[in-house]
């Protein structure tokens, strides 16, 4: 069974490598597209009518005020980057089936939640922010094109759970051993994820608010077919205000558990230290974001800063520092 | 999500009737600068940021034998660092100032907008815009005959929102949910740092070791714990008293190695006897006594090695070795007999014929040289590897040392000297080169645990629970506004001899599904048990 893990998340990999590939094609083509209409605006021989039916909403909010409409020699190029998004998002569906297949497998291989190390823990995170994803895509699908940046991370986050952070199955310690544990870190893990795919719409939001702004330079161009940086803007919100209160739980119940394991339910070890700057940066940030006079790409920086804290207690913590939250397995 | 605009302006309203007295003035200016949210963003801010150097310096609180090796391995900065608290980040000054300013702000924060929201829970759903067509979400119905604003007022109130009829207006507001939550998120906030506060004011704690036995009980006193501390309202008489026996370890082990299972079985009574009861306790399922707790922390070997001089009188000590993190359980310590080689002819103690052995316990020792470390934390091959030392311990130095250590000291100035080493298997004996004596007759079992008291605990939970509510009412809650007036036939008008009704709605806080629950709102106004009653919608 543990075998069979492995290798599903080798293709999960694999998988949402091509998703991203898929998601880049769309990205450069529609780039094309937007180019060619830019230079050849005379040519409105067509019209908007091929750009196809009600599908593509994303078309009408992405292309920049600037750009003429499509005319007929992109257009076939449109089509062909609708239908690259559309194997992206067919791929990233089943790259999230593999990337499950390989979760179950894994805790029927250990008999428990595979959550007891990191590599598991960054297993099931990544899983739970690409099953957010495609919850946020079927019911916005015009927010698409934030696919690329989402594949993006994970691939890179798993495939440095699988070269760096691969442990053996082994059962729990007895520390671990509590539905406290369970509810604990399945809630972290479900924050977590949601966070994760929080910073997709934030950075998109920061580079389509630069490039709304009129900023033409290098990171800013790559938001010229993103989303309106308001609804990017609503989007990051929706998903850190889902999260924060399932993460104020998460830290609740593991003070709890804390106190029946070690006696008291809060310790300031660097685990439990960083949890709690996580918590104090998004409280800033939802303060942040109804202060009228606080900006919001101020407070999109916050959010953003939120994460790389989330990632510091995922990944730092564990090798910089050692702590009674000594599970992680990584020697 | 509300916006701070929506509190109302505090009182720039009234008129300046004295001249402000200008130290008052400026209180005034700073209490406001302090209760603003953009202070309390900075604040948080630096909250944020001064907790970071509490988890990358060690901490006493933590781990007390860090902060002393980072002394020696950082001669020159750890001073200073102490100096300013950096070994104790959490209990500093400028950690408790920020956070101190941030509950004062919290406090003013709070307490102005309790009384504003009071006030808006008492107060009426206010009066109808003139101008309907103005607000964000609109539109006109046509009656025939006369349309009831009871009625309506009925429907709405049915959804529950909050109506008031004036004449043929009728207002209604819902969500009040939000500004509630918010408040008891912040309020419970406080509640958890008194919580804080009671814990360690009222609150203590001891930690010890404790070997199996009836002989090895101990006593809930402060001078039974190794350490302890008490919080600044305890005094050692207001311990409880109970008195602690361990019956018996025991630890299940995978053939991996990790620890599967733990399990210690304990008598408690009173000083007196009285009360006595067994109990069993184990990780995450601490012994919960009522008046204190104790949480099973650790666990180890005691050899106990029994040492007879070369006056032939014997002495048996079963001293715990300590183990360093190993999860095999290697275990160091030292059994020393201050008392032994005293002439029983004159029963004069010599100091200088002092006994201690010093080294290493491992429950599986392995076959062959060296014996450093274990195979296995379960005894499957128990040994101890000692070495010998006969001179002066420096017990009577009134330097106070570890029991778990050899006086190092002694060692290089020459009093104490090393006379050999051996390790034995239970039962071997080992015969020194004066002829005296030690037999390793085998192990009891120990573990280490913590009694706490925290009386802020129940309150911390409820402030945590109120917390999570408030902060999803908070989130989650929308404020909003519908008005509805009914203008009643108007012989001239073109619809000829029907009412409208005019409905307007207003989303006080970004809410995104407003639209579709205003529709469903007015098409219930519509529909509202008369089917023929509102001929058609009107036109927006
Ligand atoms: C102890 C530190 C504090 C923490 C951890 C904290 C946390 C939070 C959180 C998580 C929210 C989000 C809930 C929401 O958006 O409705 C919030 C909202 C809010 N906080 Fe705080 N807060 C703190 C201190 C303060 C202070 C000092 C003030 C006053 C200046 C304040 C005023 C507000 C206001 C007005 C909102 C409502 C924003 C809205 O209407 O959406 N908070 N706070």
């Amino acid at each position: 069974m543990s075998a069979v893990s492995d290798q599903l998340v080798t293709f999960a990999i694999l998988v949402y490598l091509v998703a991203m590939i898929s998601h880049a094609v769309e990205y450069a083509l529609g780039n094309v597209r937007a180019v060619s209409a830019r230079v050849a605006p005379a040519r409105e021989l067509v019209g908007a009518g091929v750009g196809g039916g009600g599908v593509d909403k994303v078309d009408a909010a992405t292309t920049p005020p600037t750009s003429a409409p499509p005319s007929a020699r992109p257009s076939r190029s449109a089509g062909r980057a609708r239908l690259a998004g559309r194997i992206a998002a067919g791929l990233t569906v089943l790259a999230a089936a593999l990337h499950l297949g390989a979760l179950v497998t894994r805790g029927i291989a250990a008999d428990r939640m595979p959550w007891g190390n990191m590599y598991e823990f960054v297993l099931t995170v990544t899983w739970i922010g690409t099953a957010a994803w495609l919850v946020v895509l079927w019911k916005r699908p015009a927010l698409r094109q934030l696919g690329l940046f989402l594949t993006l991370v994970m691939v890179l986050l798993l495939a440095f759970a699988e070269l760096k952070l691969y442990v053996p199955v082994v059962p729990l310690m007895p520390a671990l051993q509590s539905y406290w544990f369970i509810i604990h870190v399945s809630t972290i893990v479900f924050s977590s994820g949601i966070f994760l795919l929080g910073v997709v719409p934030a950075v998109s939001f920061l580079l389509r608010n630069g490039y709304e702004q009129g900023r033409r330079s290098f990171p800013y161009t790559l938001a010229r077919r993103l989303p309106g940086a308001a609804d990017l803007e609503r989007l990051t919100f929706a998903l850190h205000a889902f999260a924060f209160p399932i993460f104020t739980f998460a830290v609740i119940a593991g003070a709890i558990w804390a106190e029946a394991a070690w006696g008291r339910a809060w310790g300031w070890d660097p685990k439990e230290t960083w949890a709690f700057i996580s918590w104090v940066v998004y409280a800033g940030y939802l303060h942040a974001r109804a202060t009228p006079s606080v900006r919001r790409n101020v407070a999109t920086w916050i959010a953003v800063l939120g994460f790389l804290t989330v990632l510091m207690n995922l990944f730092g913590v564990n090798f910089f520092f050692t702590g009674l939250h000594s599970y992680a397995g990584v020697e | 999500m509300t916006t701070v605009d929506d509190r109302p302006a505090s009182p720039p309203a009234e008129a300046p009737r004295r001249r402000p007295n200008p130290a008052l003035a400026l209180l005034r200016n700073s209490w406001r600068q302090l209760t603003s949210m953009r202070t309390a963003l900075i604040l948080l801010f630096l909250l944020a940021v001064a907790a970071i150097p509490g988890s990358v310096l060690p901490q006493r609180g933590v781990n007390p034998e860090n902060v002393d090796r980072y002394f020696v391995e950082h001669p020159e900065l750890a001073p200073q660092l102490d100096r300013i608290g950096a070994f104790e980040v959490f209990g500093s000054v400028w950690f408790s100032a920020i956070y101190l300013l941030l509950f004062t702000s919290l406090v003013g924060c709070i307490l102005p907008r309790m009384r504003e929201h009071v006030r808006a829970l008492r107060a009426r759903p206010p009066a109808a815009p003139k101008r309907m067509d103005r607000l964000p979400q609109h539109t006109v119905l046509e009656s025939p005959g006369a349309a009831d604003p009871q009625a309506i007022a009925a429907v709405l109130r049915r959804r529950r929102w909050r109506v008031q009829v004036r004449g043929n207006e009728v207002s209604a507001e819902k969500g009040y949910l939000k500004e509630t939550g918010n408040l008891l998120f912040h309020t419970s906030l406080v509640a958890v740092l008194i919580g804080v506060a009671l814990g360690s004011w009222y609150g203590w704690h001891g930690n010890r070791l404790l070997v199996t036995g009836a002989d090895n009980a101990f006593c809930n006193t402060r001078q039974q714990y190794a350490e302890a501390k008490l919080g600044p309202r305890v005094d050692s008489a207001d311990l409880p008293s109970f008195c602690l026996t361990l019956d018996r370890f025991d630890a299940r082990f995978l053939p991996t190695g990790l620890p599967e299972s733990y399990r210690a079985t304990v008598t408690v009574d009173r000083p007196d006897g009285s009360d006595r009861r067994t109990a069993d306790f184990s990780v995450n399922s601490p012994l919960r006594l009522g008046s204190a707790n104790v949480y099973l922390l650790g666990h180890g070997y005691a050899p106990i090695l029994k040492y007879t001089d070369r006056y032939g009188r014997s002495q048996t000590s079963a001293v715990p070795f300590l183990t360093s993190g190993d999860a095999n359980l290697t275990s160091e310590g030292v059994a020393a007999f201050p008392d032994a080689n005293v002439d029983p002819a004159t029963g004069r103690r010599d100091a200088n014929q002092q006994v201690a052995f010093e080294g290493l316990y491992l429950p599986t020792a392995p076959d062959t040289a060296p014996f450093a470390s274990s195979r296995f934390p379960e005894e499957r091959n128990p040994a101890v590897v000692l070495a010998a030392y006969r001179g002066n311990l420096g017990l009577d130095a009134g330097i106070p040392g570890s029991v778990y250590q050899l006086d190092q000291r002694q060692v290089t100035n020459g009093k104490l000297k090393q006379v050999g080493n051996k390790k034995l298997a239970p039962g071997e004996t080992w015969t020194l080169d004066d002829g005296s004596k030690l037999e390793f007759l085998g192990t009891k079992r120990y573990i280490t645990l913590s009694v706490r008291h925290d009386p802020g605990e129940k309150l911390m939970l409820g402030a945590c629970v109120v917390l999570l509510v408030g902060l999803m009412g908070s989130l989650f809650g929308r404020r909003r506004r519908v008005w509805f007036r009914v203008t009643p036939p108007d012989s001239g008008s073109p619809t000829g001899g029907s009412s409208l009704v005019s409905a307007g709605g207003l989303p006080r806080t970004d809410h995104p599904g407003f639209a579709e629950e205003f529709a469903s709102l007015v098409a219930a106004v519509r529909d509202d048990g008369r089917p023929d009653r509102w001929a058609r919608e009107g036109v927006e």
